[in-house]
């Protein structure tokens, strides 16, 4: 994992950040990143993009793709629910500042992370890729994974370049 | 970078200048004798000079002086012009870019260098180099004159030139510098001020004489006149005794303007300065006229549009209104999107005029005579496009000089010129712009090119090919055919480098050559990229936009066609048999076909594809939007649009659809 994915926690040990449910998993993003909360926009599939960024939409004119996590973490893909949101979190891509909206089963707060609850995510007991994920954070009501987006994106890239068109 | 910052104005301009100043020694560099050209390059570098020096570049200003002094020599006729001297100028100037777009830091070696191959093409004239020898024993005088008449000061009297105040002068700014040197005494000298009624009001005839106090160089004072010190009067000696200078009332008759000297402040972002950016466009002011007539419009169209929201005017007469309102906008926001795209055009001028450097550089290292030969250059292209397409043009001209052109001798042999011609123009074609790089020289020559190719692993020896498909080798990666690698050329990176940026910018790349007489390539670039007009169409649930310039027709794939064609998808249209791909399948929508499904065909570089759609929906104006790194690796879509519902579609890539098409035909006809 690269130095610079690591979660930057103030001085005080606390990290500002959205959480929001993604299948079963609650995860956690950087209030930093997020950009906006949106509902359901209409998406129109890319045939030949990775599974992970299917689809995209017209975000104010711009146009952003959907990341759908729950193929990056193995979940089960249900249909959408009224709770159903798209998180707008801006990211560096490839040395560009890119727009990329999350599609999450439900948005919960914006929560201060205590650096003393965290936890390196352990070697055995994910069914995910152990580098997704950049932590674990226990709370009282369950725990928090704080993904690695980054790198998500980076292996879907890579991932896109050998599907291809279906022939 | 604001518009404010006088740094990036000035390097703006002087770029500007030294592009001037290229072209006009290119065409020194043909007609030596002219006199117009040699007046033209002096006032160039004396301009430069000037404002360099206005600006805080030292070392610029004190360069440029030399190579002034050069030419200045030229220009009375004390030296002729030589094809050296004019190549040591075209070598200053590089160097001078440098200096206006660096700090001139660790460029002192190379500068020297030009300098003194400057004085070695002076040579002819030993005097040149004497007068700089004592201009150096001048200064060097000044400064221990300087030294000894530290913290006393100077006398000066000086004299503007009678059309200085015509030419931008300000005498009182002048004065206000050496008032900032340090204490200075002003007096007028009204000597040669004429009768009232010989007195032209616009010429400056005064003449001022001023004592200045204080530890002050002589340079400094020279620096204050840099811009007239060629024409003025000027007499300096440094002040004897520190007698009482009488005060004198007239002193004050010259207004007091407080005048704030940007040099400090200039010098101290100069070294902030990145550098330039040439992010800005010139636009002609009638073109930004029509563009705010047309925003005027607009404004009294929505107060009209929200008069009407307003007024409660229901039924047959509120519809009939607001139709109205909605064609007046539709045509406003057509004629402004043309205007706007005007206002990005720019005359390929600009580009083309670099490369008769490139070319005169290139003849020079090869040893051929070369002769570029430049057309359409008025033609104008968004600017983006310019920008983009300078290297790939470098790259092909380059190659038509390296290997395309033979030497002299060889040419002379075959009966042709002995001079080289490449040919460089440029002309509207449609919605697109061709721009064709041509040389007279030996052509392409196809056996090398396939033994190359077969070398390389790229076919199979023997491999049949059409001469198109052969041609097209030389794009691949790792291809060159030069026998010898010559720092020009033959790296074998650079024309799929050529051919990827040109499809970057949606373009095409055409290759024709004629064995002996020589090859032509020309590039096809859209207009613009920004927008285009593009035909939307329907597969399963998705919606495409094909660009119209590839669509050659539309015609009807009845079911019966359907069904028979499953083994082959290949559709006879008149006399050529053309492959299709059904976009259902290659996208994988899962759906069911339309019963009457539509094939468009389109075409690039001379090979045509039909694209079967279930509908066609129409034309549409496409602004296009490019998309995440997510989904640029895709291939067969370059962008994606915004339709009018609010909805999204991609943009087909119509050469990677064809390219695939063709493949997928080849391969078929391997299995068949």
């Amino acid at each position: 994992m690269a130095e610079s994915n690591k979660p930057q926690w103030n001085e005080d040990g606390q990290l500002e950040v959205l959480t929001f449910d993604v299948g079963e998993e609650r995860l956690a993003v950087e209030a930093v990143m997020i950009r906006e909360i949106l509902d359901l926009l209409p998406e129109t599939k890319v045939p030949g993009a990775p599974d992970l960024v299917g689809s995209i939409v017209n975000f104010r004119g711009k146009i952003i793709p959907i990341a759908d996590l729950r193929v990056a973490f193995g979940m089960a893909i249900e249909p959408s629910t009224p709770d159903s949101r798209i998180v707008v979190i801006e990211t560096e891509l490839d040395g560009e500042q890119t727009h990329i909206g999350l599609r999450t089963d439900k948005v919960h707060e914006v929560a201060l992370l205590n650096q003393r609850d965290a936890a390196d995510t352990p070697a055995v007991g994910l069914r995910w890729r152990r580098d997704y994920a950049r932590g674990l954070v226990r709370r009282p009501d369950g725990v928090i994974v704080l993904p690695d987006l980054p790198q998500i994106f980076q292996s879907a890239q890579r991932g896109g370049d050998r599907m291809g068109l279906a022939y | 970078m604001s518009g404010d910052d006088p740094i990036a104005a000035f390097r703006v301009e002087a770029g500007d200048l030294l592009e001037g100043l290229e072209q006009a020694l290119l065409d020194l560099s043909h007609q030596l004798d002219n006199r117009g050209l040699i007046d033209a390059v002096f006032r160039g570098l004396h301009t430069l000079k000037g404002s360099g020096a206005m600006f805080g570049f030292d070392a610029l200003a004190t360069f440029t002086h030399h190579c002034e002094s050069a030419f200045d020599r030229v220009r009375k006729g004390l030296t002729p012009a030589t094809p050296e001297l004019v190549s040591v100028i075209l070598s200053a100037m590089d160097h001078m870019r440098a200096l206006v777009e660096g700090d001139g830091a660790g460029l002192e070696a190379t500068g020297d260098a030009i300098l003194e191959r400057l004085h070695a093409a002076m040579g002819d004239a030993p005097v040149a180099a004497a007068t700089v020898a004592v201009a150096v024993v001048a200064a060097a005088d000044g400064a221990v004159v300087a030294d000894s008449a530290k913290a006393q000061g100077w006398k000066l009297f000086f004299r503007l030139p009678p059309g200085a105040m015509a030419n931008g002068t300000n005498p009182l700014i002048l004065l206000d510098e050496l008032r900032d040197l340090g204490e200075a005494q002003v007096v007028a000298v009204l000597d040669d001020l004429p009768n009232l009624p010989d007195l032209v009001p616009t010429d400056c005839m005064i003449g001022w004489q001023v004592e200045l106090r204080g530890d002050i160089s002589r340079e400094d004072i020279e620096d204050v006149f840099i811009f007239v010190m060629d024409d003025m009067e000027l007499r300096l000696e440094p002040l004897e005794c520190t007698e009482e200078a009488p005060v004198i009332a007239q002193t004050q008759a010259v207004p007091d303007q407080p005048v704030t000297v940007a040099t400090n402040d200039a010098a101290a972002t100069a070294k902030n300065a990145t550098p330039r950016n040439s992010e800005s466009v010139r636009v002609p002011a009638e073109r930004l006229d029509i563009l705010m007539d047309r925003v005027g419009e607009l404004v009294i169209v929505q107060s009209r549009l929200s008069q009407l929201a307003n007024s409660g005017v229901e039924g047959a007469a509120g519809e009939l209104a607001l139709r109205s309102i909605s064609e007046e906008i539709e045509r406003l926001a057509s004629e402004l999107r043309d205007t706007m795209m005007v206002l990005r055009m720019v005359p390929v001028a600009s580009l083309f005029n670099r490369f008769r450097r490139l070319v005169h550089d290139l003849s020079r290292e090869t040893g051929k005579t070369i002769e570029l030969v430049t057309e359409g250059e008025s033609t104008e292209v968004d600017k983006t496009v310019t920008e983009q397409l300078a290297d790939p043009i470098v790259h092909l001209i380059r190659n038509s000089c390296d290997h395309g052109l033979e030497t002299a001798e060889e040419r002379l042999q075959v009966g042709k010129p002995a001079a080289g011609q490449v040919k460089l123009s440029a002309q509207h074609a449609g919605g697109e712009v061709l721009i064709t790089i041509s040389d007279d020289g030996r052509g392409i020559d196809r056996t090398r090119v396939r033994a190359k190719a077969e070398a390389n692993g790229l076919i199979q020896p023997g491999q049949v090919m059409t001469d198109y498909e052969l041609l097209q080798l030389i794009f691949h990666p790792g291809f060159s055919t030069a026998a010898q690698i010559t720092n020009l050329s033959g790296r074998g990176v650079g024309m799929d480098v050529v051919k990827r940026t040109i499809e970057g910018l949606r373009g095409s790349i055409d290759v024709a050559s004629e064995q002996g007489k020589g090859s032509t390539i020309t590039l096809r670039i859209p207009l613009t990229l920004a927008i285009i007009e593009g035909l939307l169409v329907r597969v399963g649930d998705g919606r495409y936009v094909i660009p119209l310039a590839a669509v050659e027709e539309c015609i009807e794939l009845p079911v019966s066609e359907d069904l028979r064609m499953r083994g082959r998808s290949m559709i006879q249209l008149r006399d050529a048999l053309v492959p299709f791909l059904r976009l259902r399948e290659v996208f994988n929508t899962g759906t069911e076909p339309d019963q009457f499904q539509k094939i468009v065909v389109i075409s690039t570089g001379g090979e045509r594809v039909g694209l079967v759609v279930d509908q066609i929906i129409g034309s549409h104006q496409t602004v296009i939007k490019s998309m995440s790194s997510l989904h640029r690796e895709i291939g067969s879509f370059s962008g994606a649009t915004i339709l009018g519902d609010g909805g999204v579609a991609l943009i087909l890539d119509v050469m990677h659809l064809v390219a695939f098409g063709q493949q997928r035909e080849a391969r078929l006809r391997a299995v068949g």
